[in-house]
């Protein structure tokens, strides 16, 4: 039953992957790239990383795509069909991707081909053993990683602010007038 | 469940999110390739933590860490994208003229 419903998620994963770096329609490839991302979900699940996938679901699905979808909105992408969406060159990225996928499924099945997983164990993958792994022994490499999303923050405030010098006038006059 | 499934899976995710990103010309399509190369890779850590097994969760914790990074890797790239957009118009990266005004101005 759990094998059955992971290959179905998977074919939902690798089709609905396809359509997202395939369609035309761009922000159709948002949508696409949703459900992706919940059928890895799904998987996360059968593999006993409960925890994993509810922060997939929260992070991905509900930040990262609503930030996609804000910066196609803001860089004025079509609505429509859109027939200049893929490089003229794709039959060589398509052979390239083919062949680095299939290297990594030939070493993948050479390495691990007999191994089984166990079914995973209740409380395995629950917030509260990852919680006692984060905040115990992995609490330095979190700490760290709280300093990086604050460098990317500031970062990115610091791209998309226009400079004084690059003013073109109308920010600067909204700015004048609030002042006076 | 055989442990090459999610492994292969991982694979196929992989190569897709790398088209995606050799194919796309519109900046946010690429980003959209990165992410799912990124989703290949923590389903990698999640497949070998439920394989391992080990009491510290390296997997699933790492898989944590990636998620918060790749958080982190897409605001800047939209950031980047953004500051493309509004320096040449639109976000096509076939486009894009690699020598803006700051770098000519720079070489003077």
């Amino acid at each position: 039953m759990v094998e059955l419903t992971f290959l179905m998620l998977s074919g939902v994963a690798v089709f609905s992957a396809l359509l997202a770096v395939s369609t035309t329609q761009v922000v159709h490839a948002a949508l696409w790239l949703v459900l992706t991302l919940g059928a890895i979900a799904g998987c996360y699940l059968l593999l006993g990383a409960e925890f994993i996938a509810w922060v997939q679901v929260l992070i991905y699905i509900g930040a990262v795509v609503v930030l996609l979808l804000f910066a196609l909105m803001l860089t004025r992408a079509p609505t429509g069909p859109d027939s200049a969406t893929t490089t003229s060159n794709r039959n060589v990225a398509a052979a390239v991707s083919v062949l680095v996928a299939g290297g990594l499924a030939a070493v993948m099945v050479s390495g691990f081909a007999g191994e089984r997983l166990a079914p995973p164990r209740g409380g395995v993958g629950s917030a509260a053993s990852i919680g006692h792994a984060i905040f115990g022994t992995w609490v330095l490499p979190f700490e760290i990683l709280s300093l990086v999303l604050l460098a990317a923050l500031v970062g990115a405030i610091v791209l998309t602010r226009r400079g004084p010098e690059r003013d073109n006038g109308a920010h600067g006059d909204v700015l004048e007038r609030a002042q006076h | 469940m055989p442990l090459v499934w999610p492994l292969l899976l991982s694979c196929a995710l992989f190569g897709i999110g790398l088209y995606g990103v050799l194919a796309r010309r519109n900046a946010i399509l690429m980003l959209i390739g990165v992410e799912l190369m990124l989703n290949a890779v923590n389903l990698n850590l999640v497949a070998f933590d439920a394989w391992w097994g080990d009491a510290l969760r390296s997997g699933q914790s790492l898989t944590l860490f990636m998620i918060a990074v790749a958080a982190a890797e897409i605001g800047l790239g939209l950031a980047i994208v953004l500051g493309l957009f509004r320096a040449t118009g639109s976000a096509d990266v076939d486009l894009a003229v690699v020598d803006t005004d700051e770098q000519a101005d720079g070489a003077r």
